[in-house]
């Protein structure tokens, strides 16, 4: 039994893994070919790097990441601290159920009800096109938000809910506070979400796709419209790269995570040695 | 008392301001979430005349129900299915399996589980699509060995495989969430009360886990059903689907309103998908993120 089960694992984690293994291998093909495997070489990442065109879509969705997710996490983050604070029930529940909305529907319909957004106020003040980075920018802080306020909200619950009131009570403004106080206990709730919302925006397409025009592409975009081409190594490269680079977020988040955890754990502990202490 | 009475304005005042602190969030969600989707309504009822002038009209709701767009709909909902239910039979056994495994290990399994997801979708259909074409991988070591070629792109099984394939990960996360708080305690109760491996399973393991089952349902079941990428790809553009189809009004017949309404039929679905799900579930089923 217990023979079967890691036979089964293995083959689950084979399926997943098989095609990730063969993009990253064929990266690294000398021939022209996503079929036969001739022989190692640098040759789709010289490429790439010598491509203006891929070059300035690195920037834009870089950009774009970086930006949403900073918009996302500092709106998010004082809305995780509004929203926890609301004593109108009904309240509360709409703004939750609202924000929640892109994360429940199929990206498709997220995208489309933007662009038709965005399309209906073309229209109306007579514009040529504003489709192109800032209305990419608006969506993706739009589906950032809520993972963003997803991971703020329990470290706000976690935390000693009297700290800023004794903040507020030895002569903080309520802004000092925050920024002093509370800030420093829900930071790595913050900075969670703002990881997520980075790689949130790094890996979208779909909603991407319908809020740009053909000028600001970002990479899925252009990985997509490679897709459609006849397609050489590069695409695999490229693509190899950005995993490594999501990959190298998820990894530093995830040590972040764990050292808060452990400086925690000390504080405890040593919490606890002062308590036995005092009484010894 | 006159202290009290003063403590408590400010306190009014403070959450006051604390409250406000989610008025950009909020004003930002009625801009962009709240109004877009009532677009998507409005453009759904209307029509546009040869002056550019929108109308109000039900021809695209009734537009639904012709030949163009039934089968289409049919297709998309049998192609989803299946695919949830070939991912619930795969992730099952291995989200038990997994929480059976040693707690240290646990961590860096699910971690190995998630990891796929964060490559690009796109890329990741591409790569399977290389693996099946005909001069492909599979096919290449077909021909090494001596054995006539298959044909297994653009046929619907390549459909759901890239849906499985793609959507795994959110079937297995949920039911090993649940399964990995199960008290070990009421497996050992279950068999001195006399009841067998599979006995267990049926009656134990599986009601308590089936939360984790719900939400796993609905996480693989809503981006299948509203793919437009694996559909194209994996069937050679044979197997229309929803997405497909809302994808080719916007992008090449720039019929928004037909577009809208074919989203807005997407969204129904889901939301009685959801409201079903959660009519069997309850709320914490087990949150992948």
């Amino acid at each position: 039994m217990k023979l079967l089960s890691r036979l089964y694992m293995v083959l689950i984690f084979v399926f997943l893994y098989a095609p990730l293994l063969i993009m990253v291998l064929f990266s690294f093909n000398e021939a022209n070919s996503l079929s036969n495997f001739t022989g190692f070489s640098l040759r789709w990442y010289e490429e790439l790097f010598q491509s203006e065109e891929v070059l300035d879509v690195l920037s834009n969705t870089l950009i774009l990441a970086l930006l949403s997710a900073a918009i996302a996490t500092v709106v998010g983050t004082a809305a995780a601290v509004g929203i926890e604070k609301m004593r109108t029930r009904w309240l509360k529940t709409a703004v939750n159920t609202v924000s929640n909305m892109p994360m429940m529907n199929p990206d498709i319909v997220t995208g489309i009800s933007m662009a038709l957004l965005f399309a209906f106020a073309m229209k109306l003040f007579h514009m040529e096109s504003i489709f192109g980075f800032w209305t990419v920018l608006i969506a993706h802080v739009t589906f950032n938000l809520p993972y963003v306020i997803l991971s703020v909200v329990p470290k706000i619950r976690q935390m000693d809910r009297f700290l800023p009131e004794a903040a507020l009570d030895l002569g903080c403004t309520p802004m000092q506070s925050f920024f002093k106080v509370e800030l420093p206990a829900i930071l790595p709730g913050v900075l969670s979400g703002f990881v997520m919302a980075l790689t949130l925006s790094l890996d979208d397409f779909v909603i991407s796709y319908f809020n740009t025009d053909g000028d600001f592409q970002t990479l899925p975009i252009y990985i997509f419209g490679m897709t459609k081409r006849t397609v050489t190594p590069d695409i695999y490269s490229l693509s190899t790269l950005l995993f490594a680079g999501v990959l190298l977020l998820l990894i530093l988040s995830n040590l972040m995570q764990s050292h808060a955890e452990r400086k925690e754990q000390r504080i405890a502990a040593a919490k606890r040695r002062a308590r036995s202490g005092r009484r010894g | 008392m006159g202290r009290v009475i003063l403590k408590e304005k400010m306190n009014k005042k403070r959450s006051f301001l604390r409250t406000a602190a989610a008025y950009p969030h909020m004003v930002w969600s009625v801009l962009f979430i709240v109004a877009p989707l009532i677009f998507v309504l409005y453009y759904a009822l209307t029509e546009e005349d040869a002056s550019g002038n929108f109308y109000f009209s039900f021809a695209n709701i009734t537009a639904l129900a012709g030949e163009s767009y039934l089968p289409v709909f049919f297709r998309s909902i049998c192609f989803a299915v299946v695919a949830t239910a070939i991912c619930l039979v795969l992730a099952y056994p291995l989200a038990y399996f997994l929480s059976k495994c040693k707690v240290s290990s646990q961590r860096m399994l699910i971690m190995l589980v998630m990891l796929p997801m964060w490559m690009n979708l796109l890329i990741r259909t591409y790569s399977w699509m290389n693996i099946l074409e005909t001069n492909g991988l599979i096919n290449n070591l077909l021909t090494t060995i001596g054995l006539p070629n298959a044909k297994l792109l653009g046929n619907g099984a390549a459909v759901v495989l890239g849906m499985v394939y793609n959507f795994l990960p959110y079937m297995i996360m949920p039911i090993y969430t649940v399964m990995s708080k199960i008290d070990s305690r009421y497996l050992e109760a279950a068999a001195d009360l006399g009841c067998n491996g599979p006995q267990t399973m049926l009656r134990v393991i599986l009601p308590l886990s089936a939360s984790g089952i719900i939400s796993g349902i609905t996480m693989v079941f809503v981006p299948s059903v509203s793919t437009f990428y694996i559909s194209q790809k994996m069937g050679n553009g044979r197997f229309e689907m929803i997405g497909d189809t809302i994808e080719r009004q916007f992008m090449s017949n720039y019929d928004y309103h037909m577009g809208a309404t074919l989203s807005l039929v997407l969204m129904v679905l889901i939301i009685i998908c959801l409201a079903v799900m959660n009519r069997f579930g309850d709320e914490d089923g087990g949150v992948l993120v």
